[in-house]
């Protein structure tokens, strides 16, 4: 079936697979936005009970999301992989060591004799609250704004910054996409809380955190939006593969593909209505529009990044050596064959969706917390 | 493909993938074993209703879940350091050594991470039909998820199904069930999943025959004995069988990893097997500085050829034949090998220069050439002997992988002695009288642990200087990376991990100190 497709809608199809993933791992930092929330939102101990024990039932997506996410960039664009986490690897080691201090922390926090104690978890927890979403984005960031490498006529990739990828927080609009994906992870966090926790005056603080959070989002997201599209971009030429500047690429893609850009909007549009419908009328429902605008203009910024002839992950030590999804990828066997494997996600979304449903049929509650139930306790 | 590589840059981006595994490996094992145990327990629970069931189910669950945490802290650094320590190598093997990663990704992780969060959270919130079901689901997830990433492994041992790409400088698959269904796979996937299931049979009657030492919970200690002996029979009979298919593979396919697992030198006809040697630090052949002499060792005479070709009196090459060769034998020598690799890399080279260039003509020549049936055989088969500076740097570790390779067959021995004893003891209603026995128990629950860490160290030290077969050393597949920015990620490394595992031996002795009567999770 997938054998007749060629190479090359086999790489724009696992371009926007690596994309979706993207998206996704992004809508799941509601965890992490969670954690960075547990100090000032948490104003007792039962409340930073509730909140890590609501977040804690999901924080496995997330992991889940993220090994997923790099497993397919190594199987679908490797050159991408040798290149980016071999290259920058103070910026890739931050990321993990952020990850590891997480997973251990909500199933130790609560744990008689747990060594560190429970301050130290939680501040774990805030720590990889804190810094995962900014590093992921500004790890995003190089999508756009380049990079410092060069691969030779063997494939070998070689770093050319001795920082080895912090020099990414050195570019503005890096950072800046950074602290809008911190502060959308917030965001999406203090909706889930207003959804899954039945506690008012924890529901009026998140309302209340709702507005602080939603206005450096917008600041920081603005800027990097306003900045993406008025920006030199990198293109290829598809018969010459030979890379150049052009002036405002990423608007270029969004009006040359406009499905993209509606999709771009929509997403913006849902966002703001979950955000503002929650802060009007006490909505409960917003986590869904802003959790499905946020896959939405994740899933399109991505996009535009690899498509139409764009490269997606750009040298700027040497332009000719900048990553696109067709000097990057896997041979068209192996993509052929993961397509294949692809066909699984669908089945792979519907049990997530149907076991998520079924944990989350009651909300968390009080006396849940206070050993009233079965269930196991962070 | 690096040119110059510094010897300590390599060593310490192998003591860090090594810290990583190492520590990983000590908690990945009992997930593994521990959720079918689960499965089956909440399965008698289902059928019978009987409450005690689901107590022992929900303490299991909870020590389950305190190693799980940890597993999973582990494993992500894993799959992120084969780009940020082995660059190349991630390019060299990516097209085939990604998929698999995908696949794990996609079909594994998420079927445990989502029907475990039901396991855990849904005792009251789910029906018992679709918690036992989540429950299996869990297990089932943890396996397949080390089906992935040891086909990945076994591939690497072994590469096959594949083809290089000299236009693109790498490895394509081009036969995925190779990749998948190749015997080493298949062997390395049940070998390890059954030590899995036998280091979680261990460290239950371990747990359980403390709690009868202290004459305390007796009743749920013996049923998790009963449960964990005769899955721990069953797991050993596997471990022990896919074991000899394992060793069987390696003569074939590494034979220099046989002849460092069993310390043998010279290859002859008839080879004993080494039932017990020790080393001496004396090195006394000039001609291969790394082979320690003997101080003894007891043989069981043509055991090893019988065990490896089923015939008492076949060949089997020792070090010596491997490095410099043995026409009777038809084993090529080692500098032989060396000189072909680097034609393959030199070939290789010139026409990728050609194609930049511009000389095409010549570039298509020498593509042919490099394609060509007899260079594929002769030539390339051996790239990866053209990195190789000298001989000796094709002899792994060899008293490491002797030594490892011992202490896990007496061990897994003894693993079968244990349940055999275990299971008789408790249907005789008699593990109250044998004290010593129970002590015994609890001591071979670190010994379980050793046999794990030995069974990788032959696994991976073995195998070395490859880091795919004959293909890649690691001298070629390490980042370019300065040692410095290593060194502080190892130290950082096994400091955290250092740190996270003291927690968990406390929440887990504590956990287990506090008993089943609370009722677990």
């Amino acid at each position: 079936m997938f054998e007749q497709l060629s190479h090359l809608t086999l790489q724009h199809y696992w371009w926007a697979i690596i994309s979706l993933l993207a998206a996704l791992l992004v809508l799941l930092l509601f965890v992490q936005g969670g954690q960075s929330l547990i100090y000032e939102l948490g104003k007792s101990k039962n409340d930073r009970t509730m909140m890590l024990n609501t977040l804690g039932r999901k924080w496995e997506f997330t992991f889940t999301t993220l090994v997923t996410f790099g497993g397919a960039f190594f199987a679908s664009f490797p050159l991408f992989y040798s290149t980016s986490f071999g290259g920058a690897y103070w910026a890739w080691m931050a990321l993990l060591f952020c990850f590891i201090i997480q997973a251990v922390s909500y199933e130790y926090r609560s744990k008689p004799n747990n060594f560190l104690g429970k301050k130290t978890f939680d501040a774990f927890l805030f720590a990889n609250g804190l810094l995962a979403p900014i590093l992921i984005g500004v790890v995003v960031g190089t999508f756009f704004n380049g990079a410092e490498f060069s691969v030779s006529n063997l494939n070998a990739s070689q770093w050319q910054n001795q920082a080895r990828g912090l020099e990414a927080v050195l570019n503005i609009n890096n950072v800046a996409l950074g602290l809008a994906i911190f502060f959308l992870s917030r965001i999406l966090a203090l909706l889930y809380f207003m959804n899954s926790i039945e506690n008012a005056s924890l529901f009026a603080r998140s309302k209340k955190q709702l507005i602080y959070n939603t206005i450096p989002f917008l600041v920081f997201f603005l800027f990097f939006v306003i900045r993406l599209v008025l920006k030199d971009g990198y293109a290829y030429n598809p018969t010459t593969m030979v890379v150049s500047m052009e002036p405002f690429k990423y608007f270029n893609n969004l009006i040359q593909m406009p499905v993209i850009l509606l999709l771009f909007l929509g997403g913006v549009l849902f966002v703001l209505w979950g955000i503002i419908s929650s802060l009007l009328k006490d909505n409960t429902k917003g986590i869904w529009w802003a959790g499905g605008g946020t896959v939405l203009v994740v899933f399109s910024l991505m996009l535009i990044a690899g498509y139409n002839n764009t490269c997606y992950y750009p040298s700027n030590f040497d332009l000719q050596s900048s990553l696109n999804i067709v000097n990057s990828s896997s041979s068209r066997f192996t993509l052929t064959t993961m397509t294949y494997v692809s066909l699984a996600v669908p089945f792979v979304l519907a049990y997530i969706w149907y076991a998520w449903k079924a944990v989350n049929t009651k909300k968390i509650t009080e006396s849940e917390m206070t050993g009233g139930t079965e269930g196991h306790i962070y | 493909m690096n040119e110059i590589v510094d010897l300590s840059l390599i060593d310490w981006s192998r003591g860090q993938f090594a810290l990583t595994a190492l520590y990983h490996w000590l908690f990945v094992p009992l997930t593994l074993g521990i959720t079918f145990i689960l499965a089956i327990m909440e399965t008698i629970y289902y059928k019978t209703g009987n409450e005690e069931w689901k107590k022992i189910t929900k303490f299991w669950m909870k020590v389950f879940g305190i190693n799980f945490a940890i597993g999973v802290a582990t494993g992500i650094i894993l799959e992120f350091q084969f780009g940020t320590n082995w660059s190349y190598y991630s390019w060299f093997v990516g097209d085939i050594f990604g998929a698999p990663l995908a696949i794990e990704g996609i079909m594994a992780f998420f079927m445990e991470s989502t029907f475990i969060a039901v396991m855990f959270f849904g005792w009251d919130k789910v029906s018992k039909r679709f918690h036992l079901v989540s429950t299996w689901l869990t297990a089932i997830g943890a396996n397949l998820s080390a089906l992935w990433i040891l086909v990945a492994n076994a591939w690497m041992q072994n590469p096959v199904g594949m083809k290089f790409n000299p236009d693109t400088a790498r490895n394509e698959m081009v036969n995925f069930w190779d990749v998948f269904l190749s015997p080493m796979a298949i062997n390395k996937f049940l070998h390890t999943i059954s030590s899995g299931f036998v280091l979680a049979g261990v460290f239950i009657i371990g747990v359980s025959a403390w709690f009868i030492l202290k004459r305390r919970d007796v009743l749920f200690a013996k049923k998790s004995i009963l449960v964990a002996s005769i899955f721990g029979f069953i797991s050993s009979m596997f471990l022990i069988t896919t074991g000899d298919g394992s060793a069987r593979l390696v003569a074939i396919k590494q034979p220099m990893k046989l002849a460092a697992m069993e310390g043998l030198y010279q290859g002859k006809n008839g080879v004993g097997l080494v039932a017990i040697g020790v080393f001496s630090p004396t090195r006394t052949d000039p001609e291969f500085p790394k082979l320690n002499d003997f101080l003894f060792k007891i043989e069981i005479p043509n055991a090893l050829s019988y065990m490896i070709h089923l015939d008492a009196n076949a060949f089997v090459p020792g070090v010596k034949d491997l490095i410099n060769g043995n026409e009777k034998e038809g084993i090529l020598s080692s500098a032989e090998k060396i000189s072909r690799g680097k034609m393959a890399i030199e070939t290789l080279r010139n026409y990728k220069d050609a194609l930049a260039q511009g000389r095409k003509d010549e570039a298509l020549q020498l593509r042919d050439k490099f394609m060509s049936k007899d260079f594929q055989d002769n030539y390339f088969k051996y790239f990866g002997y053209g990195f190789v500076k000298n001989a000796n740097e094709l002899i792994p570790k060899i008293p490491l992988v002797f030594y490892s390779f011992h202490i896990m067959v007496i061990l897994g021995t003894w693993f079968l002695i244990f349940f055999i004893l275990s299971f008789y003891f408790v249907v005789k209603d008699e593990l109250t009288k044998q004290r010593l026995f129970l002590k015994i128990a609890i001591l071979t629950v670190p010994l379980v642990y050793l046999a794990q860490m030995a069974g990788w160290t032959v696994a991976e030290v073995g195998r070395q200087p490859w880091v795919v077969q004959d293909l890649l050393p690691t001298v070629a597949a390490v980042s370019n990376i300065s040692t410095g920015a290593v060194i502080v990620t190892f130290w950082l490394f096994a400091f955290i991990f250092t740190l996270l595992l003291i927690a968990e031996v406390k929440i887990m002795t504590t956990q287990i100190k506090i008993g089943p009567k609370d009722g677990g999770h």
